[in-house]
């Protein structure tokens, strides 16, 4: 019985890290998005898969969006959804983690989706032996962000691939540039891991105070320099540049990053015809990207939005397993015939 | 006051001799000592060494007893060999006023288990901005000849400087904690590949490195005794070594747990894990093996650093740090140091005995196994094997990396000024 995801056998069962998992996790993942997403276009978009469960959206830090993506994710398999605001009670001390897991396991919960301030909570949840069900990473610290590289990935395929030609198939060969933060982004960090599992040839820019160190052991390249960089992009990513940054050295002026690696209709033209702008939101204009880039029609920001939907109903179903706990092999093929019931 | 001959111990690792203990002393050593009415504890095969002495451990009281008490912490001290233990100043009040350090002498004094000599703090509060009252505590009954605000940098340039020239006049020795604290707001970890990879704020090597090349250097120039704590990375190394080449007062001490972890244990995001200094990495742990063998780092330390198990069973980022180390520190001596080829027994004995106990300017402790000497010593049985379980540990906390972790090596005995504190393996 294969494991699912089957990259780390530690947390198999759970979505922890997007470096959990294989190529054909992944593209399993792309084409049961592929098939919510179709489903989406449909006036009646609900899937009856996950009535009787219970996921619970645990979130120690705020996020509107991601978390109301999780929550519409959840509804459209028709589980039953708990929503949980830790942020701002006195979660200042780590057992409230470990006490709030274990109240909401002892009410059934099916799955947790946790959003924490701290890397390596979910992975903790996980494996700490504190609760049984399975744990979706909502993002973590710097960690990583798996939903979101996999949505990103499957904005990609959609739009450099297409949604019927791109099905069972990844990214191979295409030339993926990340801009910004590297340093403090869990989704950088969570976009390399995937992009490369799915061949994709990933270029990091930025400045070098933003760069982890180390990084020249990861799956990539690594720039200074973006105007190199963008002719040979098939997709450009732009990652939101906090302010505050700036107060603690990491760059002199807003002006000066804008100048040096901030996307503008200029820049944008430097990139190839069909390459597209990406952005995980929210974006700072005028920051690391012009309102003209943000508002143009090579920006996918919300068909982003949207297909985070499609993915996180994939990654739940597949975890979940639809309506009893098979093993992943069953679970793929009900997706597919849950989705076409759906259709008649 | 009662006799124990011990018989056919390997003394310092060498000749297997008979060690004929008398009240509080040791009144002969040699072949074929006649019981004449003593207590006989038979060691063949076993290794005796003079009574550990820990220049670092956290005894957390007062403040802090519920993670450890003088009492618990002297008895884990017994139980892993050790018959002199420092404690660090990081308490609640701190150890900074004559009237703390004497009463954490005290309740040393009235364990029985294991001399407390109690460190104090550089600065009122451990805050780093004014000198405490080093000469009291100095002068007090806990005579305090080594201070630290362990736990905390003594980052103010100035503030070493006065406390370096300071201590002189009554020969003490400033510890420091080597840990600059801009370079290392946020850090949870070593800073390197892995800590890019788990997304944890890193702790750059030169955060200490740079520390310790000022503090080598101001030691230097005011002529003082400069000492420093739980050295972790290969550059610190090399700029210790450097300061003794010159022949200036460079002391500096490993923990058991930077001679054998990594920082790759920290993938599992398990707390047992997060430590100050943090786990580096393996050219790091074999650049500080090497520099204990060849006396570059003068000593191991324990940093015995106990915490209850909820501050440990927790997420990464709100745990405590520290790991429990006195039970099983010459395990980890003889599985790193002895068994590697790097260090024989005398040369364990040096660098958990002689040399703290010199550092420290300790009376009665560190000195050789011979006739006139007082007995402090420790039986070590080399050939045991056998899992970590930290549910025997005499501590109050139970943070230990090893547990079920195969160590080599068992403490026997522990004799205290002549009396046995462990026997057979058990606390008496
Ligand atoms: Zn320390």
């Amino acid at each position: 019985m294969p494991l699912f995801p089957g990259g780390n056998p530690r947390t198999s069962g759970h979505l922890i890290s997007a470096a959990d998992l294989t190529r054909d996790d992944a593209v399993r993942i792309l084409d049961t998005a592929e098939e919510m997403a179709r489903l989406a276009d449909r006036p009646i978009k609900k899937l009856p898969a996950l009535r009787g469960r219970t996921i619970v959206n645990l979130f120690f830090e705020d996020s509107t969006r991601t978390r109301i993506s999780f929550e519409a994710a959840e509804k459209r398999l028709s589980a039953d959804v708990i929503n949980f605001a830790a942020k701002g009670s006195s979660v200042s001390k780590g057992e409230s983690l470990k006490d709030t897991a274990q109240t909401l396991e002892a009410m059934g919960v099916d799955a947790v989706v946790i959003r924490h301030g701290a890397s390596g909570a979910p992975y903790r949840l996980a494996t700490s032996g504190w609760i049984d069900a399975a744990v979706v990473n909502a993002g973590d610290g710097t960690h990583q962000h798996p939903t979101q590289a996999l949505l990103d990935a499957f904005t990609m395929r959609r739009r450099l691939i297409g949604p019927d030609a791109g099905l069972g198939r990844d990214l191979a060969g295409r030339r993926v540039t990340i801009v910004g933060d590297i340093l403090h982004s869990r989704v950088a960090r969570s976009n390399v891991d995937l992009l490369n599992t799915l061949g994709a040839q990933v270029t990091l820019v930025a400045p070098p105070t933003l760069l982890p160190v180390g990084v020249e052991g990861w799956p990539c390249e690594v720039s200074y320099d973006l105007d190199a960089v963008l002719p040979k992009s098939d997709a450009v990513m732009m990652l939101r540049v906090q302010r505050e940054r700036m107060n603690a050295a990491f760059f002199p002026t807003e002006r000066e990053y804008s100048r040096r690696y901030g996307l503008d209709t200029q820049r944008m033209d430097r990139m190839p015809e069909h390459a597209v702008v990406m952005h995980p939101g929210p974006m700072v204009r005028g920051m690391e990207i012009t309102a003209e880039v943000a508002d143009s029609g090579r920006c996918t920001v919300t068909e982003q939005v949207a297909n985070g939907v499609s993915i996180r109903m994939a990654v739940l179903y597949l975890l979940l397993g639809g309506s009893d706990h098979a093993n992943a092999n069953n679970t793929a093929n009900a997706a597919g015939t849950t989705a076409r019931t759906e259709e008649k | 006051m009662s006799k124990t001959l011990i018989r056919g111990a390997k003394v310092l690792g060498g000749e297997a001799l008979d060690v004929l203990v008398d009240g509080e002393t040791v009144a002969a050593v040699g072949a074929g000592l006649d019981a004449d009415g003593a207590r006989v504890v038979e060691a063949e095969g076993q290794i005796l060494l003079p009574g550990l002495v820990d220049l670092h451990t956290h005894l957390r009281e007062p403040g802090r007893e519920d993670s450890e008490t003088v009492l618990t912490g002297t008895r884990a001290a017994a139980s892993g060999g050790y018959t002199a233990v420092h404690a660090m100043a990081n308490t609640f009040p701190v150890a900074d006023t004559a009237g703390v350090v004497e009463q954490v002498w005290r309740l040393g004094r009235e364990s029985g288990y294991c001399d407390v000599q109690p460190v104090g703090a550089v600065t009122v509060g451990l805050e780093g901005k004014q000198l405490a009252e080093l000469g009291a505590m100095h002068d007090s009954a806990a005579s305090v000849r080594v201070f630290s605000d362990d736990g905390k940098c003594v980052d103010d340039a100035v503030i070493m400087r006065r406390a370096l020239e300071y201590v002189k006049a009554f020969d003490g020795v400033i510890a420091q904690h080597a840990q600059e604290p801009r370079l290392t707001e946020g850090a949870q970890m070593n800073e390197g590949t892995v800590s890019a990879e788990l997304g944890l704020g890193g702790w750059p090597a030169v955060a200490e490195e740079s520390i310790i090349a000022r503090d080598v250097l101001l030691a230097a120039h005011v002529g003082s005794r400069v000492h420093i704590c739980h050295l972790s990375t290969a550059g610190s190394v090399e700029i210790v070594r450097w300061a003794k080449s010159k022949g200036w007062n460079v002391t500096a001490e490993v923990t058991p747990h930077h001679l054998l972890l990594t920082d790759e244990l920290v993938r599992s995001y398990d707390p047992v894990y997060k430590v100050n200094p943090p786990l580096r990495t393996e050219a790091d742990v074999t650049a500080l093996r090497e520099a204990l063998a060849d006396g570059t780092i003068d000593c191991v330390a324990t940093d015995h650093a106990p915490h209850p198990h909820e501050d440990k069973d927790c997420e990464w980022g709100a745990a405590a740090m520290g790991m429990v180390g006195l039970e099983t520190a010459l395990s980890v001596v003889q599985h790193t140091m002895v068994e590697t080829g790097l260090l024989d027994w005398a040369g364990v004995a040096d660098r958990m005995s002689f040399r703290p106990a010199a550092i420290g300017r300790l009376a009665g402790h560190g000195r050789p196994v011979s006739a006139g000497e007082p007995a402090n010593l420790v039986l070590v049985d080399p050939s045991y094997r056998g899992a970590v379980d930290s549910a025997r540990f005499a501590s109050r906390s139970r943070n230990t990396p090893y547990q079920g972790r195969e160590l080599p090596g068992r403490v026997t005995h522990t004799f205290l000024r002549g009396r046995a504190t462990v026997m057979d393996g058990e606390l008496v």
